[in-house]
Formats: C-alpha cells, structure tokens, sequence
C-alpha cells in the first residue's frame, strides 16, 4: 500500500474520532465503561495478543473465542510424526490465560461480524459488542484445485496435517502402519502458505522414523513449487542423515500434483502417476473462513492490512493477524503470529487512548529438526518502512551451510528451548 | 521518529480542527488522566517484547535459552553489540542483533535491566 493511502486513514481515524462511528466506533456514553477488546482464534496469533494486550493494560476487557478445549501446536507436530515427542506435548490449555491474566476465554465459534455494528456473532447465538476486534483464524484450504480430492479424502485417506490435531494423528497412525519398503509420497503446495520450511522437516523427521524402524523405505516429494525454504540446509542434512531414501521432484520435474486417486492410492502429476502407501498432501491455502465471511479478504484470497497496527483495510476497528494477513516480508509462522499479535495488542493499546500506535518491531526464527542432534533455522528481523513490513537488510538468514556438528547439535537444543518458551509466553 | 510518523503528523498539524478533535476526544476518555509513557521507553518495550519469543515472558526463560531478565543493562548491551560485531560467538544471535541499531540495543537493554529492578 502507499503511504498516503495510509496516512490518509490514519487521518480518516483521527479526523472521526470525536463522532458516534469513529475510532471507538460505539457513541460517548461508553467512554466510561471498560475498554472491550474481542480476539477470534486461540493459536499462535490471538492467544499472544490476547495475553499482551491484559499484560500491557490490565484495565481492559478481553474476551478470547476459540471453539477447542486445547490447542494443538503444529509446530514440533513434526516431531511427533518423528516419535521425538506425544501429542500431549503439543497440547496446550487457556486455563493460565483465563485464570492469570484474566481473559474471558469462550468455547465457541464466532459465525459472523457485524463491522458496523461492532459485534461478534456466536455459533450459540451470543452476541459480543467490541470496541477493537482481532482476527486470528489461521488458515482455510483449497480443495478444489486438484481433481479426486476433498475434505473428505484429506479427512479420511490423504491427510495434510496442516493443522494439528486428529489429522495429525491420522498421518502419524499411517505411517506406523505403512510396510517396511513403502513409499511416503509427500506433496507442498505452491507459494504462500502456513510454515514455509515445513514440509522439509517434516521429510526429514519421517525419514528418521522410517530410518530406524522401516529402513527400506523411501519418500517421493512432489514440489509444486521449484525451490524451497532452507534448500540448501536440507538437502545437505538429508544427504548426511538420510542417504538416498528423500527423492526431490521439483514442479517441472514431475513434481506438480494434477489429481489423486484415494482408491489406488495414486497421485497423478503432469508426468506421470506416483503410488504411495502414504500420502500426505498439503493443499494450496487461503485466510481463515471467518475471514472471508466478515469480507476481509482480498481477491487473492488473503486479508490486506495497515501493518503500523495490523488494522484491516477493509474494514476499520478490526485487527487481522497471523497466517490470515499479507504481512510483507514475513513468512506465515507461529513465531510471525505472535510477534503481529503483540504488536497488535500494544498498537491497540494506544489506539484505545486515543494515541498513535508505536512504530512496531517484528520477528520471526523458524528452527527446523533434520534430525534428533541437526538442527538448522531461519531468522528475520522487521520494520515498517514505504514498502509496508520490509526486512532490515544484513540481518537474519540462514544457519550457515559449512556450520559444523556442534553448531548444528546447539541448534537443535536451541529449538526444543523455543518451543518451551513461545508456548509458555502465548499459552503458560 | 520515522519518516512515516512525521509525515503523518505534518498532516495532521495541517489540519488543527481535526487535530483538535482528536484530542478533545482523549480528554474525556477514561484512560486520559494516566501518566503517558515517555516515548522512549515505550520504544524499548515494542523492542524488547520480541525477545520473548524465544528467551520467555519478560526475559524469564524456562528452557536451556539463556534468561535476560535479571541481567545488568551493561551485561546486555554489552552482549547485544558484540553479537552484533560478531566477536562473540553464536548460532542465531548474531543474525538477530544486526536486526537492531545500536541505539535501539541500548533500549532494549535499559528495559530489561530496569525491569529485573523493578520487581526485586
Ligand atoms: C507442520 C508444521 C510445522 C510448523 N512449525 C512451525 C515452527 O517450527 N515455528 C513456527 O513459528 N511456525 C511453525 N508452523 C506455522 C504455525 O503453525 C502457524 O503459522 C501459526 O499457527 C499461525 O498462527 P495463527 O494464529 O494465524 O493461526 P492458528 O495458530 O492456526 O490459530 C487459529 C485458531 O483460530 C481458531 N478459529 C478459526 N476460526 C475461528 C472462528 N470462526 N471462531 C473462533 N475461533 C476460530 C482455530 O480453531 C485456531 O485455534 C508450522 C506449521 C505446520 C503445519
């Protein structure tokens, strides 16, 4: 976006605050109340905002909507494919959220927002009024753009696990029924999408199960793309860990999926078909439904944002944030989405006094397991700048490739740390 | 302050009535009687809230991530820069602190040591 677009609401902000509609969007005789925050999604993205925005004001009424009990992580789900943790160890409660911080967790869906109105609509019928919304809804996928699969293939024979939970289960109960000497096709989708790194180490962590306990099997990639994140890293790693049981089909080499057969077990590229005991495909991904619903997503099917607050450009008052958002130079992460959420919390902060949101600062490490004692990250710190979110250049990147085994083991150590911590910061 | 910011505020001081409102408007908000944060420290805050991600809630880690909280400011403006310079030997901290200027590293290194102060 350019800039005088954006200064321009922002003066569009200021100029109708004093009015019935403006920057609180709900008329004077509230002023007194508590300020009213309302957070869709309790992942990465909401739960973090949820957290900081009682942290950094305790005065506020927070209320966070999250249909699940328990939120499964899918970062480190990976390793549980791998057999290096349980699913109970990527299971986190709101009970610290609700009971320390004191945010009004409700076990529900939100079905619909009234942006003029300033409300949520419940799936139990609920209304909730706002004086700033957050939207964290993760990602929605794109069934229909390959021919034989649906919903229901993914649910039954060709799990994505793209997000955690019973479809991580299903994958992982695949593989530990799969023959030794049968193939694991695995199929990333194209550009964007949740975790760029991903499905790399999920490829690596698979062969480390498939290494120990069914050695004479192998994994197929079918890349729709024709590089991918960490490249260099992984196929260093899997040359050294894994020697001739990861195969690589870039998108012109036979990688692009153009259909499934979930009877046969099939999947048809432009150059061929490729059988698999397992498939996991990832479909192509889309912002969160809610998203769409409430008409904050773009035709590219993503929600477009100011990203000096993480406001909506659709529609005024409503934050989007996480994977949902077109957040410039950063990747769709769980590290990402905390760092929005946080920023976010404390723009809104501002906001709701009726200051300028602070210049945000924004990061992100994606660590990634190739193996038990080989780890490899990527790292980026961010600032906003005429270009939207942009990365500071000389900073960030890779592990580097010549790194040596100690590097590599400190790493590996350094992202079980992380995880340990992010989950405690968003959820602990 | 940013070029973004100053020019927003150029615009914004083009326009006294709406700039008027606007504060007329904070006035009678509820929040309008607290103190205000003085700029910079609200700045070492919005810094320092992306160390948590990996170093824990305030600095507080629960993991073999080393803690900032409880540190020196010295100690961590000391550590930060030389990370920076590459004289002090990492795995991702040098690429993270050639993400901030050295102004910067003195806030968040300010806010971390005097937040440890603050609650002993
Ligand atoms: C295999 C894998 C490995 C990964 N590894 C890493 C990693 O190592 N590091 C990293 O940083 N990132 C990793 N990621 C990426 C990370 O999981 C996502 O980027 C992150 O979850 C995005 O956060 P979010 O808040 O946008 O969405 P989510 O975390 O998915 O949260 C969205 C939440 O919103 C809820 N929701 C949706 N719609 C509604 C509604 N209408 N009403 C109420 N609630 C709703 C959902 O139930 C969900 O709980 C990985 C991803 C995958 C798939």
């Amino acid at each position: 976006m350019s800039i005088s677009r954006r200064d321009f609401n922002k003066l569009l902000l200021a100029g109708t605050a004093g009015s019935a509609f403006g920057l609180f969007g709900i008329s004077n005789t509230a002023f007194a109340a508590r300020k009213r925050v309302v957070v869709i999604g309790g992942g990465f993205g909401g739960a973090a905002t949820a957290k900081y925005l009682k942290k950094l004001d305790p005065t506020l009424s927070v209320t966070l909507i999250e249909p699940k009990a328990a939120f499964v992580t899918c970062p480190f789900s990976n390793w549980v494919l791998g057999g290096l943790k349980t699913m109970k160890d990527i299971t986190h409660t709101y009970t610290a959220l609700r009971n320390q911080y004191g945010v009004n967790v409700i076990a529900d869906r939100a079905v619909a927002i009234d942006p003029v109105k300033n409300s949520v609509k419940l799936s139990s019928g609920k209304v909730i009024g706002y004086d700033r919304l957050v939207v964290s809804p993760g990602i929605d996928f794109k069934y229909d753009e390959i021919a034989g699969y649906s919903k229901k293939i993914a649910d039954s024979s060709m799990p994505h696990a793209w997000q955690a939970g019973p479809q991580t289960v299903l994958l992982h109960k695949q593989l530990q029924a799969m023959k030794n000497g049968g193939t694991v096709v695995l199929c990333p989708p194209g550009n964007p999408f949740r975790c760029p790194p991903g499905p790399y180490e999920r490829a690596s962590l698979i062969a480390y199960y498939l290494k120990r306990h069914k050695p004479k099997s192998k994994i197929v990639i079918l890349d729709a793309k024709e590089k991918f994140s960490k490249q260099g890293l992984f196929t260093k790693g899997w040359e050294r860990l894994y020697p001739g049981m990861i195969e690589w089909r870039s998108s012109t080499g036979g990688g692009k999926v153009v259909g499934v057969d979930a009877k046969t077990m099939t999947v048809e590229t432009e150059l061929g078909a490729v059988k698999g005991e397992v498939i996991n495909l990832i479909p192509s991904q889309k912002a969160g439904k809610i998203a769409f619903e409430a008409g904050l997503a773009n035709e590219k099917g993503w929600c477009p944002i100011d990203p000096a607050s993480f406001e909506s450009t659709m529609h005024k008052g409503i934050h989007v944030i996480g994977d949902s958002c077109i957040a410039g130079a950063m990747p769709k992460s769980g590290f990402a989405a905390s760092s929005q959420g946080k920023v976010t919390a404390a723009a809104i902060v501002n906001l709701l006094r009726g200051q300028e949101p602070i210049s945000p600062s924004l990061v992100n490490t994606c660590y990634s397991l190739v193996g038990p004692n080989y780890g490899v990250s990527v790292a980026g710190v961010y600032r906003l700048s005429e270009a939207g979110i942009v990365e500071i250049p000389g900073s960030g990147g890779l592990t580097p490739v010549d790194a040596t085994d100690d590097q590599l083991e400190q790493e590996a150590l350094f992202a079980d740390g992380w995880y340990t911590n992010i989950c405690k910061d968003i959820w602990g | 302050m940013s070029r973004t910011k100053k020019h927003v505020l150029a615009m914004l001081a083009a326009a006294p009535l709406l700039l008027a409102s606007g504060h007329g408007f904070a006035a009678t908000g509820q929040e309008a009687s607290k103190p205000v944060k003085p700029e910079t420290e609200s700045r070492g805050e919005i810094l320092s809230l992306s160390c948590a991600g990996c170093h824990g809630t305030d600095g507080k880690s629960a993991s073999i991530i080393p803690s900032i909280y409880g540190k020196s400011p010295d100690y961590i403006e000391t550590a930060l820069i030389d990370f920076k310079n590459g004289s002090r030997q990492s795995t991702v901290m040098d690429r993270h602190a050639k993400g901030y200027s050295d102004d910067e590293i003195h806030l968040i290194a300010e806010y971390f040591g005097n937040l440890s102060k603050k609650n002993h």
